[in-house]
């Protein structure tokens, strides 16, 4: 029997990390994570969940100790926020080179100064090129099954990459939501059990991470490419098995809401996508011919997709979580990069809203469309880059 | 206390490693490696050992071995350790085997976690005063007055206290040892290996390139360095602090061979002049002072 519980998405990444019998996790407590480190310590010391549980003294130890536990064989979790995430960067590196299955919750927080507690996707977005696959929850219910999904992916001989799955900070981490969770024996059934080809075994004893000279090291490298290649074509045959096996889906790499027929779509991670989907509904009662696609992996970027889904509109509208200083958001120029190869592609529009955990409301992804309908009139985009709510 | 007669003829540290001529560093591995047995686990952040036991395809170790990040060998140890626990492994001793500057600078934060935390691991700095592999720059380890690349002109503070500072973490066994005395080096690494919790060794390892000296002088380097007192063995075993032979026996001053003798072959201590060596024998006493006040603790 599947049980429907109302928890907050923080929650719902520790019961996910129970569900997936996590072997070994090492956290370090910040906000707005500290809720999942104290779900698993919960967890645990009631006995639960059956884990070693290592508090360690930083992030950067943290995914150390990740490291050192999934090359000794145990499936492994971690979560963390903004700075910690920051403070990680070396290790994540580590990580993904290492060719190491970890998952990790990353609850999106903004970066300091100023000192902000609240979403944007900062944190993650600028560990674009670590290695980690990266996916984008909407909802709770997402984390649990990503989290899950996660596991099988990462583990795949295929894959063998690290994952982060990514969830907006309050706005996700602190509210109560609805949750089916399935049944443990399903789950255990869905995911086979942690077996690396290459453990630190005494009985067969190899040495990992050597110095590698120049003749050697592109191959290694290669190897990664490749398989994030890989994980492209996983993502939506694992949503789709997990989907018939638990009834729900989440749209494998990237997430379309009347998509068909339009003139203009919508492309935005996280919540702001969800919200955009009332927007749409508004939009569309009022005659105007507008989808939205939530961009649900933003490692490997689902170019294909976005192209197919482009093709059929005349005009895009991006809107991002975060900027990179000096050139625009990384969702955009990623849409873009994506599109240039093809001749038949619409025009694109830019928009900076939500950063540090200032709302994104319908009114706001609104005033988008009509701005980038505007653009379209004129058959150009005078304005490529725009910021949403700023104050006069 | 060991016999060189008990020590395995097996070797665990094969040759074909990348290690300078007269290397200090790997007599230390080969000992640790015979003393602790095939079923030992190393975890290497960077150092002097990362690059020269396993230049791609090949490798030195015939036990199991994780490279990983210079500051990270006692947080990624914690890891290893957490996964053989999980998985009920009782039989496999998980060594990091970290260098000074891994140790007393940029990995000292995780190594304290991990003591605080009571893991249950051997953890051996190996000593050879200076961020060697990287050619010689100064580490909090580097004695006063000692030129590295860093401090051409000469150190101006003295060599951080690592296994005090280990020992007020209360862990239960904290050691020092020198490659110039092997089998008080494999005795404290067997106990170690009996013991549960953090254990803590810091070998001191001479190294030709980095001190200057002539590469067959390794371990004349490291018996001056204990006869002169500037390197003291002892072990602090739940608490008790001992002074271990030949060190044991130098707590009077006069036992103590002049500081000149273990400084004139080193060329990283050739420009010191009389008021830098007079600092070095004030330091040297003041040391001894606080081994007598532990051993008298006792």
């Amino acid at each position: 029997m599947t049980q429907v519980i109302v928890e907050t998405g923080n929650r719902v990444a520790g019961l996910a990390c129970k569900a997936a019998r996590a072997d070994v996790v090492a956290a370090y407590p910040i906000t707005p994570q500290t809720t999942v480190v104290e779900q698993i310590a919960e967890l645990v010391e009631s006995g639960q969940m059956n884990a070693k549980y290592i508090r360690v003294e930083s992030e950067h130890s943290a995914m150390a100790a990740c490291i050192g536990a999934a090359v000794g064989g145990a499936r492994t979790f971690t979560a963390t926020s903004s700075h910690g995430l920051a403070l990680m960067h070396e290790m994540l590196h580590w990580a993904s080179a290492a060719r190491l299955p970890i998952v990790m919750a990353v609850v999106n927080r903004a970066l300091g100064p100023p000192w902000n507690i609240w979403a944007d996707f900062s944190d993650s977005l600028s560990q674009r090129d670590t290695g980690w696959i990266q996916f984008y929850c909407a909802d709770n219910q997402e984390i649990f099954d990503t989290i899950i999904q996660a596991y099988k992916l990462c583990e795949d001989k295929r894959v063998f990459m690290p994952a982060m799955i990514c969830y907006e900070g309050f706005i996700l981490s602190h509210t109560s939501m609805p949750v089916k969770l399935p049944e443990q024996k399903d789950v255990d059934d869905f995911l086979s059990p942690y077996n690396p080809p290459w453990l630190l075994d005494v009985n067969n004893p190899v040495t990992h991470g050597s110095i590698v000279y120049p003749e050697w090291y592109m191959e290694f490298r290669y190897f990664m490419y490749e398989a994030m290649e890989n994980a492209r074509k996983l993502i939506p045959e694992i949503d789709r098995e997990y989907g018939k096996r638990f009834g729900i889906e989440h749209g494998g790499n990237i997430e379309k809401y009347r998509c068909e027929d339009t003139d203009l779509i919508i492309l935005s991670m996280g919540t702001i996508a969800s919200e955009a989907k009332l927007a749409v509904d508004n939009l569309r009662s009022q005659g105007q011919k507008v989808g939205v696609a939530r961009v649900r992996v933003f490692r490997p970027f689902p170019k294909d997709e976005i192209y197919n889904i482009a093709r059929n509109a005349q005009m895009l509208t991006v809107i991002d979580r975060q900027v990179s200083y000096g050139m625009e958001g990384p969702l955009h120029s990623e849409i873009k990069a994506s599109l240039y190869s093809h001749d038949d592609v619409p025009l694109t529009a830019g928009f900076i809203a939500g950063l540090g955990g200032r709302d994104v409301t319908v009114t706001d992804i609104e005033k988008t469309v009509n701005k980038s309908l505007q653009h379209l009139r004129a058959g150009k985009v005078e304005k490529e880059v725009e910021w949403i709510g700023l104050r006069e | 206390m060991a016999t060189l007669k008990e020590l395995t003829k097996e070797e665990y540290f094969y040759s074909g490693h990348a290690a300078c001529a007269g290397c200090g560093a790997v007599v230390a591995i080969r000992l640790a490696q015979k003393a602790l047995g095939p079923k030992t686990v190393f975890v290497v952040p960077a150092c002097c050992t990362s690059v020269l036991h396993s230049p791609f395809p090949f490798s030195a170790f015939a036990t199991p071995c994780i490279n990983i990040a210079f500051e990270t060998a006692a947080a990624a140890a914690s890891g290893v350790v957490a996964a053989y626990e999980h998985k009920g492994q009782k039989d496999v001793t998980v060594l990091a085997w970290a260098g000074d500057g891994g140790t007393a600078d940029i990995g000292i934060q995780a190594l304290s976690g991990a003591a605080e935390r009571g893991t249950n691991f051997i953890y051996v700095c190996y000593d050879n005063e200076a961020y060697g592999n990287t050619g010689f720059q100064r580490s909090g380890s580097s004695p006063y007055g000692s030129r590295t690349t860093t401090t051409p002109t000469g150190k101006r503070e003295h060599k951080k206290d690592v296994p005090m500072i280990m020992a007020a973490h209360g862990i239960p066994y904290v050691a020092t040892a020198c490659v110039s005395y092997p089998m008080d080096f494999v005795t404290k690494l067997r106990k170690a290996k009996e013991m549960v919790g953090t254990k803590y060794l810091q070998i001191l390892t001479p190294c030709p390139p980095g001190w200057r000296y002539s590469t067959e002088k390794t371990i004349e380097m490291g018996r001056l360095a204990v006869q002169t007192g500037i390197w003291a063995l002892f072990e602090i075993e739940n608490g008790e602090f001992k002074l271990n032979p030949p060190s044991a026996a130098l707590t009077d001053k006069t036992k103590r061979k002049p500081v000149e003798e273990y400084l004139k072959d080193q060329g990283r201590f050739s420009q010191l002049g009389p008021q830098d060596v007079d600092e070095l024998k004030r330091w040297i006493d003041a040391s001894w002072e606080k081994y007598k006040k532990l051993q008298l603790r006792v």
